[in-house]
């Protein structure tokens, strides 16, 4: 009699929680893959800690929907070969509502397919021109470029300025780089520069020695160089072991990695001169940028990741609130509903305001280059004050003027 | 863009860059071309140095260089103990089970290359020293100092290796149990303790090499691979068995690989190594010096 009671009590406690499923309280899941080893590790490591920060102040709102956010994020060792692998899991194992691209061209080209044929919308995570051919309508980009034009001008007019009529390039061969370099040997021709050495290295060069003098021995007036973290590393090493002749005016422009505050505390002195692209320097105003920095610094500490996140951790933080507002403002999940109002609004972030073009890139750039002055070797505090990344270009930000020739401004 | 001084600048490097080879292939040289064993997982055991190396001389502050010797002893009881777990499950059974050695020395490059990652990360690692990162000036153009370090030791290496086989009583057993098992068991000497021995030997300088390794450039787990074209396509230039043609070899590499990344750019420079390997082998297979 007891057991029956009891085995009547468990079957009605089980149908009812099968009638009364509790989706309700089902977190929304967003899912990635992020290089957390491999060349891209520094931007990648720093980057889910500011996503992962996004994701506490977001359930301590109360959630989306009315809904906790669950984030999962996977390694991917910056090999583009795991990643369609990791996606699939992501989609099939791990059922995720939401997804963002891995950091970096290189990763996130090789889903770009995927996300296309199965239609979802995937935030872009700094990669370059990585829509370009696939034309996905429902890819949006956090990082503030479009094109190479918006990397590569700012560049350019400080090399005309300067009276530079050749120009040498040095990229990697892979998409980023490429992508890049193609872009920049366009506009070189358009801007009337003579290019006088043009080389593509492996991906997996150790050693740019040969290339180093090869540059030297072409005497151009400026070097463009694309490289990924650890080609830049060894590039910037070369370049002092070996240097690159008195004539070169600019050196720089398109190396990742240089914005990294391990690789910039490693290599220290030997940046100086060096003319980079950047997204954020200090000095640069946004509302509450500053507070971001301080909360995201002790984060970082605990995760023992680059402790000042200039470069790409605010831009993470700002996926976050895009797809907040975008769910937010349309109450669903829906992809296409989502991509819909992404397009069309502006989005208010802690890197200012967002507006996207037609292929998902920002319409508006915000790209600075910078020359690296007076850099002292291992010494991270320097950085957190103006005047190490001096901004050259564009005007509206500027914070000082180039010295050139490139030999003089690395003394 | 070509130009007399681009050359005689390439031919320099190509020459310091060539004595490097020759020092990572020695190890080969004395364990393919000599012992017969198809010792694939030589570049994987070099790595395993050069991580060794990284270790010692970041823990301890020691010299890279320092670090490597050091790690010969425990790297030449490594190569023994190798050498006698391929000797017991596939040499002694016969020629045949020659390609099944194969297999095992691929596997232990593999699970060398996947114990690395787990342990380390596929992120690259490097050393300091104070000659890495300067430059000797010598005329008109700067040669790296870590280019030159590698070079000297390399010859060191090759030259002591030269001299051991040739005037030493071990060496010149391990040399005739290359050419002649039989009589040497004839002799009285144990032709296995004898390959064992020779084994160990070179393993203990790939320790060496792999601190040169990662003294020319940072390492990372699967560049092991880079290297298998490389080490063969010398040591089978060199012909099976020749220490100063394993020099020769390297030298011929080096200068090479060098002046094709000069002419036709950096992208081709990996596929020097394989393309020089088939040459040889088509034209004259068993090498520049080979026995």
């Amino acid at each position: 009699m007891k057991i029956r009671a009891l085995l009547a009590a468990a079957l009605a406690a089980i149908s009812f929680s099968v009638a009364f499923p509790a989706s309700a309280q089902q977190p929304i899941k967003i899912g990635m893959s992020m290089p957390q080893t491999g060349a891209l590790a520094g931007g990648g490591q720093a980057a889910l800690v500011a996503l992962r920060m996004w994701v506490e102040d977001i359930n301590a709102k109360g959630g989306l929907l009315g809904r906790k956010v669950e984030f999962i994020a996977y390694d991917d060792q910056t090999n583009p070969a795991n990643v369609p692998g990791i996606y699939t899991k992501l989609l099939e194992v791990d059922k995720v509502d939401l997804l963002i691209a891995p950091y970096g061209t290189v990763p996130t080209a090789a889903i770009m397919p995927m996300v296309k044929q199965r239609g979802l919308l995937l935030m872009g995570n700094f990669s370059f021109q990585v829509n370009r051919t696939v034309q996905h309508d429902m890819w949006f980009n956090n990082a503030p470029w479009n094109n190479a034009a918006s990397w590569f001008d700012g560049y350019i007019a400080t090399g005309k300025k300067l009276g530079a009529t050749t120009i040498a390039f040095l990229a990697a061969d892979q998409e980023f780089a490429q992508n890049l370099a193609n872009g920049a040997r366009e506009l070189a021709k358009q801007a009337g520069l003579k290019t006088v050495y043009d080389q593509n290295y492996p991906p997996t060069t150790t050693d740019f020695s040969s290339l180093i003098r090869a540059i030297r021995q072409a005497n151009a007036d400026l070097v463009f160089v694309a490289s990924y973290p650890n080609d830049s590393v060894a590039i910037i090493r070369s370049v002092n072991e070996i240097g690159v002749g008195s004539n070169v005016k600019l050196f720089g422009g398109g190396m990742v990695g240089l914005q990294f505050t391990p690789n910039m505390v490693n290599l220290g002195s030997l940046l100086n001169g060096v003319i980079n692209y950047n997204t954020y320097v200090p000095g640069m105003n946004y509302p509450g940028i500053e507070d971001y920095f301080a909360r995201y610094a002790k984060k970082a500490a605990e995760a023992k990741v680059d402790p000042l996140g200039y470069y790409i951790t605010p831009y993470n933080y700002a996926i976050g609130q895009m797809l907040e507002q975008a769910i937010n403002a349309t109450k669903s999940l829906d992809h296409k509903r989502l991509a819909d109002y992404l397009r069309k609004n502006e989005m208010k972030t802690i890197v200012g305001p967002i507006r996207y073009g037609p292929d998902g890139e920002w319409a508006n750039p915000r790209v600075v280059q910078a020359q690296f002055r007076g850099v002292a070797d291992k010494d991270t505090e320097q950085w957190k004050k103006p005047g190490r990344q001096v901004v050259i270009s564009p005007d509206s930000v500027k914070t000082g003027e180039i010295v050139a020739p490139f030999e003089k401004a690395r003394k | 863009m070509f130009s007399l001084d681009l050359l005689f600048e390439a031919l320099l490097f190509g020459v310091l860059l060539g004595c490097f080879y020759a020092a990572v292939s020695i190890g080969l040289s004395v364990s393919f071309g000599l012992l017969d064993v198809p010792h694939v997982a030589h570049p994987a055991i070099m790595v395993l140095g050069s991580y060794g190396t990284w270790i010692i001389a970041g823990k301890l502050g020691w010299d890279p260089l320092l670090a490597g010797a050091v790690l010969m002893i425990p790297f030449f009881l490594l190569g023994v103990a190798i050498y006698r777990f391929y000797y017991e499950v596939f040499e002694k059974r016969g020629t045949d089970a020659g390609v099944r050695g194969l297999a095992f020395f691929f596997g232990l490059a593999f699970i060398i290359e996947v114990g690395l990652i787990l342990a380390f990360g596929v992120d690259q690692r490097s050393v300091e020293a104070a000659y890495i990162g300067k430059s000797f000036q010598v005329g008109e153009y700067r040669i790296p100092m870590r280019m030159v370090v590698a070079f000297a030791v390399a010859l060191i290496l090759t030259f002591s290796l030269s001299f051991y086989l040739s005037k030493t009583f071990t060496g010149r057993a391990i040399k005739a149990v290359a050419q002649d098992e039989p009589a040497l068991r004839l002799m009285g000497a144990n032709p296995v303790r004898i390959k064992q021995w020779a084994f160990g030997i070179a393993t203990g300088v790939s320790a060496l090499a792999g601190a040169m390794l990662i003294i020319i450039s940072p390492v990372e787990p699967a560049i092991d691979r880079l290297y298998i074209g490389r080490t063969f396509c010398v040591v089978v230039l060199a012909g099976l068995g020749s220490m100063t043609g394993t020099l020769a070899a390297g030298l011929i590499l080096g200068i090479v690989e060098s002046i094709v990344l000069m002419l036709f750019g950096a992208s081709w420079a990996p596929a020097v190594a394989f393309s020089l390997l088939l040459i040889v082998l088509g034209i004259r297979p068993q090498g520049l010096f080979g026995r």
